[in-house]
């Protein structure tokens, strides 16, 4: 066995692991409190894409590219405000309406706003794929073996570091702050945590801000990653993600990241060993089998049946 | 909202402040992703500020929002449709804008239109009179009389269709069957009716599983792939009828169903959705992939059309052994007996799913079905097995789905995993759930008003999506339990049915 080879699929897998985890967060605290798919979520994600490439095309024009830091600041700064609106104005628009009524009603509504979420932007950016140069260049060889270099990038460490320290934040935030509080309040029981003077519109509003905040970190990090993006990427990385949160437990935070980290590890062991083509059929394949033998995921807590 | 709130008036500047408050958030949400286009160009990707389109939006958004606040505090409704005319003109002026315009400051179009021609003038004042009619007629004077009234105008309209059923049904079928006769000669009438009828059928189908059995499927899509290959694959390599291939078609479909879903349906709702989801990707993937087999992306061409049951053919070179349809029936050959023999099948292979699905509600397994829906704990306590209860309407909806398949290859003589989408999954799901659930007739109504009205507007490509999900969404705010919306057991204990609708219209 091919030790080198093994160690880069391995810090392969744990970065695209790190971008489904920070997507599948939003999946995992929306579910949790209202118990619904957000299934726009992952078009939220393609939003944040779009805004950091736009924020750095802005930057280019002013100037100030040159700047790295500044400018990826900036792109994170603004991708994470002006995404969080859009997961705010997703929530107001097709789902607040519809709480407490029929449960499929909210999800043909989450389709419908994802269905116009990815036409809005393919009508107004453009379906054209949209490349964006290398910001961050080169990396670190971790080992030579005799044929094969084991290469760490710099982008790949910023993934890593920066999915690190905004689990370990919102970690913090959702077990010691008053908000955490009362998004946890909400998720046992809505009305009595309503009742005991919790402000339930907002504390949804808020997790569906916290969570469009992540995807849109998860966005720009595909964005510089990848180099490309187009308005249909959200898609089949929605699904992955949700295939993440259920995975490591729907409703539970570190899970999602477990379920993130696991996926993203799979998908690029499969394509890295075995065919590059069926690695979505492998992904599905083992949610498939834990839903069978664990269908609670794999950090959450079984759900007793009430009668 | 509640009239004990209607006499406390907002002030103006709290009404100010939420105007502002919406127009930051509306100024926010525009300002890249509309406001900044990136542009394809040599050298890389620039930008092309469209200041314009992020007024618009912030103006749309305003007026909006006002119609609302007015709705709210009671305000008559003639201002009210007012507001909403405006919203909308202003939402058209941003479409229209986004298209061609390369002057950002150019006058708004919808005045060129005002003031141009005598046919543009007649059109605009025409299109503002059709807004603000269904904006005048859709609000609801805010005053707790009126609201009981149109209560209960739809409550009688709902009695008047629950009494009727059978005619409505019935009128359906016969306008149905004579649409041919009618536009006999208008070749995209046909074709757009047969679509929207295989849209009704696979609706149908996918009633069996999620109307009747409630179990949530967003992988419909996989049977459909399922079926259409399968008579696409057998027709070319063993040169079967297409006669011969839709059963088989069917059958295939079901056991592929009962395949998908022995391991998944002991889970439950949202679990269910998403491995059925993941199915119908890892079907479109095989598709794509398996190159050897399915062809890969490029699909597969020239699929057999379907013979007159197997006594004549269609095409106006009939070969050697048998003779063509005009021969046989005595009249000329005309290139509109296929389309209109295509029509009529999918109606019928319609009608049958129909009928199989109104007989199976009153055996033991459609009972057995609803009664799984609204209680499983109870199901299983009275001995009904939820697995193999679940599995049936699994594979008889699948089964219809494959049927389906199986017409839509031999209609389109093409085809390839492009067809195949998620998006068809959710188009067919948004019709069951948008016709009310269970309700035989609203899937009918849902199919019409979704894949009818947006291929009338072909001309709209590029928005048709975009309306079609916007459309989505209204519908589900407006009406969350589907148009025709009665989900009820078929049977209820100690209660006629008569008696049943009169107890509900009260």
């Amino acid at each position: 066995m091919d030790w080198a080879y093994f160690l880069q699929q391995l810090i392969n897998g744990l970065t695209l692991g790190a971008i489904y985890g920070l997507i599948a967060i939003g999946y995992t605290m929306v579910y949790g409190i209202i118990g619904m798919i957000n299934f726009a979520h992952g078009e939220i994600y393609m939003i944040g894409a779009f805004h950091s490439l736009i924020t750095f095309l802005i930057c280019q024009a002013a100037g100030i590219s040159g700047i790295l830091p500044l400018t990826l600041l900036l792109m994170l700064f603004v991708s994470m405000v002006l995404t969080s609106i859009y997961g705010w104005g997703v929530e107001r628009v097709a789902y607040r309406p519809l709480r407490g009524s029929f449960r499929l009603a909210a999800l043909i509504s989450a389709i419908g706003m994802s269905i116009f979420l990815q036409n809005f932007v393919q009508i107004s950016q453009g379906a054209r794929v949209k490349p964006m140069q290398p910001l961050i260049e080169g990396g670190i060889t971790m080992m030579k073996s005799a044929n094969f270099d084991v290469q760490l990038s710099y982008m790949q460490i910023i993934i890593i570091v920066l999915t690190f320290v905004l689990m370990v934040v919102f970690s913090t935030l959702i077990a010691k702050t008053s908000l955490g509080r009362a998004q946890r309040a909400c998720e046992q029981d809505r009305t009595m945590a309503g009742l005991l003077g919790v402000n339930v519109d907002r504390t949804i509003s808020t997790t569906f801000v916290m969570g469009a905040a992540l995807a849109s970190v998860a966005g720009m990090m595909v964005t510089l990653y990848y180099g490309v993006i187009d308005f249909y990427i959200g898609f089949l990385a929605g699904v992955k993600a949700f295939t993440a949160a259920v995975l490591g437990g729907i409703g539970s935070l570190p899970g999602a990241m477990l379920g993130g980290l696991l996926i993203g590890l799979i998908e690029a062991f499969w394509s890295g060993y075995l065919t590059i083509e069926y690695k979505d059929v492998a992904t599905f394949g083992i949610l498939v089998l834990v839903l069978i033998f664990r269908p609670w995921g794999l950090l959450g807590k079984p759900e007793v049946e009430k009668v | 909202m509640s009239s004990a709130f209607a006499s406390s008036r907002t002030s103006g500047s709290e009404i100010v402040k939420e105007l502002a408050f919406f127009a930051v958030i509306a100024l926010l949400m525009s300002v890249m992703i509309l406001g900044v286009e990136t542009v394809d160009r040599p050298t890389g990707l620039e930008l092309a500020v469209r200041w314009d389109l992020v007024l618009i939006a912030i103006g749309s958004t305003v007026i909006g929002r006002l119609a609302l606040i007015v709705r709210r505090e009671g305000i008559s409704r003639l201002v009210q449709a007012l507001m909403i005319t405006l919203a909308a003109v202003c939402v058209f002026e941003m479409f229209v804008r986004f298209r061609d315009m390369d002057d950002r400051w150019a006058s708004p179009v919808v005045l060129d239109m005002a003031v141009g021609s005598f046919t543009s003038i007649v059109v605009t004042v025409c299109f503002l009179a059709i807004v603000f009619a269904i904006a005048y007629f859709s609000m609801k004077e805010k005053s707790a009389v009126v609201v009981d009234e149109s209560t209960k105008i739809s409550s009688k309209i709902q009695v008047a269709y629950r009494s009727n059923t059978k005619k409505i049904g019935l009128i359906g079928i016969i306008f149905f069957f004579i649409f041919p006769l009618i536009f006999g000669e208008n070749r995209s009438a046909i074709d757009l009716a047969t679509l929207v009828m295989i849209y009704i059928m696979l609706g149908w189908g996918l009633n069996i599983v999620v109307g009747l059995a409630g179990l949530l499927d967003l992988g419909y899509v996989a049977f459909y792939a399922v079926g259409a290959y399968s008579y696409a694959l057998l027709s070319q390599n063993f040169d079967l009828s297409f006669w011969l291939c839709l059963p088989l078609a069917g059958i295939f479909a079901a056991s592929f169903g009962i395949v998908l879903g022995f391991p998944v349906l002991r889970l439950r709702g949202d679990y269910l959705a998403i491995v059925t989801l993941g199915f119908g990707e890892i079907i479109r993937v095989i598709l794509i992939n398996w190159y050897d087999l399915t062809g890969g992306p490029d699909g597969i061409s020239s699929i057999e059309r379907p013979s007159f049951f197997g006594l004549a053919e269609f095409s106006r070179r009939v070969p050697e052994g048998s003779i063509g349809f005009g021969d046989l029936m005595g009249i000329e050959y005309s290139s509109m007996h296929r389309l209109i023999f295509l029509y009529y099948l999918i109606l019928i292979l319609a009608l049958v799913t129909n009928f199989v699905t109104m007989r199976l509600r009153k055996l033991p397994i459609g009972r057995a079905w609803e009664a799984l829906r609204e209680d499983e704990i109870a199901c299983r306590s009275l001995g009904i097995n939820p697995t193999n209860t679940k599995l049936s309407a699994f594979a008889i909806g699948a089964m219809f789905g494959g049927f389906a398949g199986a017409f839509f290859a031999t209609r389109q003589g093409f085809i390839s995993p492009e067809s195949f989408t998620f998006l068809e999954s959710a188009v067919i799901l948004a019709i069951v759930v948008m016709g009310g659930m269970g309700s035989q007739i609203g899937v009918v109504l849902a199919a019409v008003v979704m894949i009818g009205f947006p291929e009338m507007f072909r001309e709209l490509a590029e928005y048709r999506m975009l309306i079609f999900g916007a459309g989505m969404v209204a519908i589900m705010l407006w009406r969350p339990r589907g148009l025709l919306s009665f989900r009820d057991p078929t049977i209820l204990l100690n209660m006629s049915k008569k008696e049943k609708v009169a107890g509900e219209a009260k």
